[in-house]
């Protein structure tokens, strides 16, 4: 089967003012399979929300292309300028979900203006009616009431509300990709709950055929998602099935970020989480031999010489040449 | 250990906001106490008043109606709302927003002993910054001239606790500390937390809307409802035999490892 996405050994890096490069994203390989839920994991600061610019084709300068490339079913999108990318991926092929989605709704426009403006600014003889229409019965669908909110400016919303408003307004031209940064970040656990069941909802009603799910959360990955990338200082550290990744990480650096997390399930005796020590590399120099090797609680003296490549283990992809 | 001589003391605490057909309560009729150097968490959904309350701990909000003491006084017994600050400290969700980005950070934590009418001299501050961050396993040349946007979040969650090192508190309410900081960030930040309250022997109010880190944390929870106390009792009492069916949703709705949460698997 072709993969509707394939990331082709990807770099990206931000060029500074002084000349300088931070090689935010490095050697990214992966694959999306219709109908998939791709997790990508990792501490902020890892490369994820860079990684997503260029899913989109949205290389806006500082950010260039080092090398590889991004194709959406065949095509490579990199090779597009922002206008163009715009015009053709968002929205239609790819479209995201952004982090702060709570803060991400322009307060001073009523909710029908701010989706109009996406069905319009890809169809401009849309008219108006026609537009109103479209609005009221998709966010009816995904269980709104769709008189009352898109009549509503955004801080009128409840902030469950608002975070259905913008995945509803993010998937109005039921793009075939859907990227959630962080979707469920700022909400508390009852509302993250709805949130999800809303996405898997697109999914199931074909809006939408696949998504690529960032966050920090193991545990909410762990039920969202069917294969997991780690990413560590820009690179994929790890890739395999959900299972795989969780209950039987191969890299040190995955099974730290499951050490860390505080799974205090209520009624069992919380175990304790453990801070991974120290912070990852500045990604602004070469950097040389296994970028976590200073922070691993396993490292061995040749770790700090050898640089990494991902290499099969157990069946799936791992970046350290210790894992077994 | 907790003590037992009452640290907060609240009856039938309310605070409206609004007016009319408006008007609504933020929290309705909270009586409880808060024993010193006891760990409570407030746990609810968001919009359930677990902020409003902590505020009216920190003396940020006023009561429409009912008592809570502080020590045994009204909390604004004292004109000065200071003398309060100085025992009742706070850390908020946001960390950027709680420092000024105009200013360097060292700066700021410098700034936190303008709170006591006498200064110690410019060099024994100094100390006393230096010995934060270094309980906080920051190195101060670290941060030496750097602002607030050049640090990560857990970063500046971090100095948002070294400035509570500084001040030495008694009591600290921390509204939401780690839901902004990644996860391998939260087992750090609530490391120092618990070290901060073994070294300062303080009373902590700790409000989060999840219930598995408030199990973790807590000598006693609280869950709040639309602004009314529907539970309260300690971690094990409260997720093994919960009497309300908010505490249950609650229980349920977190993503837990090993349990099944939203009834399907995920998609292959």
């Amino acid at each position: 089967m072709t993969p509707i996405l394939e990331v082709d050994r990807l770099s990206l890096h931000y060029r500074t003012r002084f000349g300088g490069r931070i090689h935010a994203v490095d050697d990214v390989s992966f694959t999306l399979q219709k109908g998939e839920i791709l997790g990508i994991a990792g501490e902020s600061g890892c490369g994820k929300t860079t990684l997503v610019s260029g899913l989109m084709g949205l290389l806006i300068p500082p950010l260039h292309r080092t090398t590889g490339a991004v194709r959406i079913a065949g095509r490579d999108i990199l090779g597009l300028t922002p206008d163009e990318a715009r015009r053709t991926v968002l929205g239609r092929e790819v479209s995201m979900i952004p982090q702060g989605a709570l803060n991400s709704l322009n307060p001073t426009r009523k909710v029908k203006d701010l989706a109009a403006d996406v069905i319009r600014s890809h169809d401009e003889r849309a008219d108006r009616s026609a537009i109103h229409d479209r609005l009221r019965e998709r966010f009816t669908k995904i269980g709104l009431d769709a008189d009352a909110v898109l009549d509503a400016y955004p801080v009128q919303l409840p902030a469950g509300t608002k975070q259905r408003v913008v995945i509803g307004i993010s998937t109005l031209l039921n793009p075939k990709i859907v990227i959630a940064d962080e979707p469920s970040s700022a909400l508390d656990v009852s509302t993250q709950k709805a949130v999800i069941r809303l996405l898997f909802d697109l999914l199931d009603e074909g809006i939408v055929s696949s998504m690529i799910f960032i966050t920090h959360e193991l545990s909410l990955l762990r039920h969202v998602s069917s294969r997991i990338a780690v990413m560590y200082a820009g690179q994929i550290v790890e890739l395999g099935t959900t299972e795989q990744v969780i209950f039987d990480g191969r890299q040190p650096y995955t099974r730290a970020l499951m050490g860390s997390m505080l799974s205090a399930e209520p009624g069992q005796k919380a175990r304790k989480p453990v801070a991974i020590e120290g912070a990852p590399p500045y990604l602004g120099q070469e950097l040389h031999g296994c970028r976590f090797a200073p922070r691993c609680p396993v490292a061995k003296p040749d770790c700090a010489g050898r640089d990494q490549v991902l290499r099969e283990v157990k069946n799936h992809w791992v970046r350290c040449h210790h894992a077994e | 250990m907790p003590s037992d001589s009452l640290c907060f003391e609240a009856n039938h605490l309310s605070r409206a906001f609004g007016h009319g057909r408006r008007r609504r309560l933020a929290v309705n009729d909270a009586t409880f106490t808060i024993r010193e150097r006891e760990i409570v968490s407030l746990v609810g959904q968001s919009g359930c008043g677990k902020t409003v309350l902590a505020k009216m701990l920190l003396r940020l909000e006023k009561p429409t109606s009912g008592q809570l003491l502080f020590r045994g006084r009204p909390i604004d017994a004292a004109a000065d709302p200071r003398e309060h600050w100085r025992q009742v400290q706070a850390v908020f969700q946001d960390p950027y927003a709680a420092f000024n980005q105009f200013f360097s950070i060292r700066s700021q934590l410098k700034a936190a002993f303008h709170l006591f009418p006498q200064r110690p001299s410019e060099r024994e501050m100094e100390e006393r910054v230096d010995q934060a961050l270094l309980a906080v396993n920051i190195r101060p040349p670290d941060i030496e001239g750097k602002y607030p946007f050049e640090l990560s979040g857990g970063q500046m969650q971090r100095m948002l606790l070294a400035r509570i090192f500084i001040l030495r508190p008694q009591v600290l309410i921390a509204d939401e500390p780690t839901s902004m900081v990644d996860a391998c960030s939260r087992a750090g930040i609530l490391e120092y937390l618990m070290k901060l309250k073994e070294e300062l022997q303080m009373t902590i109010v700790f409000v989060t809307h999840d219930i598995g880190l408030a199990y973790y944390v807590s000598d006693r929870i609280f869950i709040l409802h639309e602004g009314q106390i529907v539970e309260q009792g300690t971690p094990d009492a409260v997720t093994q035999s919960p009497t309300s069916p908010v505490t249950r949703q609650l229980l349920d709705d977190i993503p837990s490892l090993h349990r099944e949460w939203i009834g399907r698997a995920p998609r292959a």
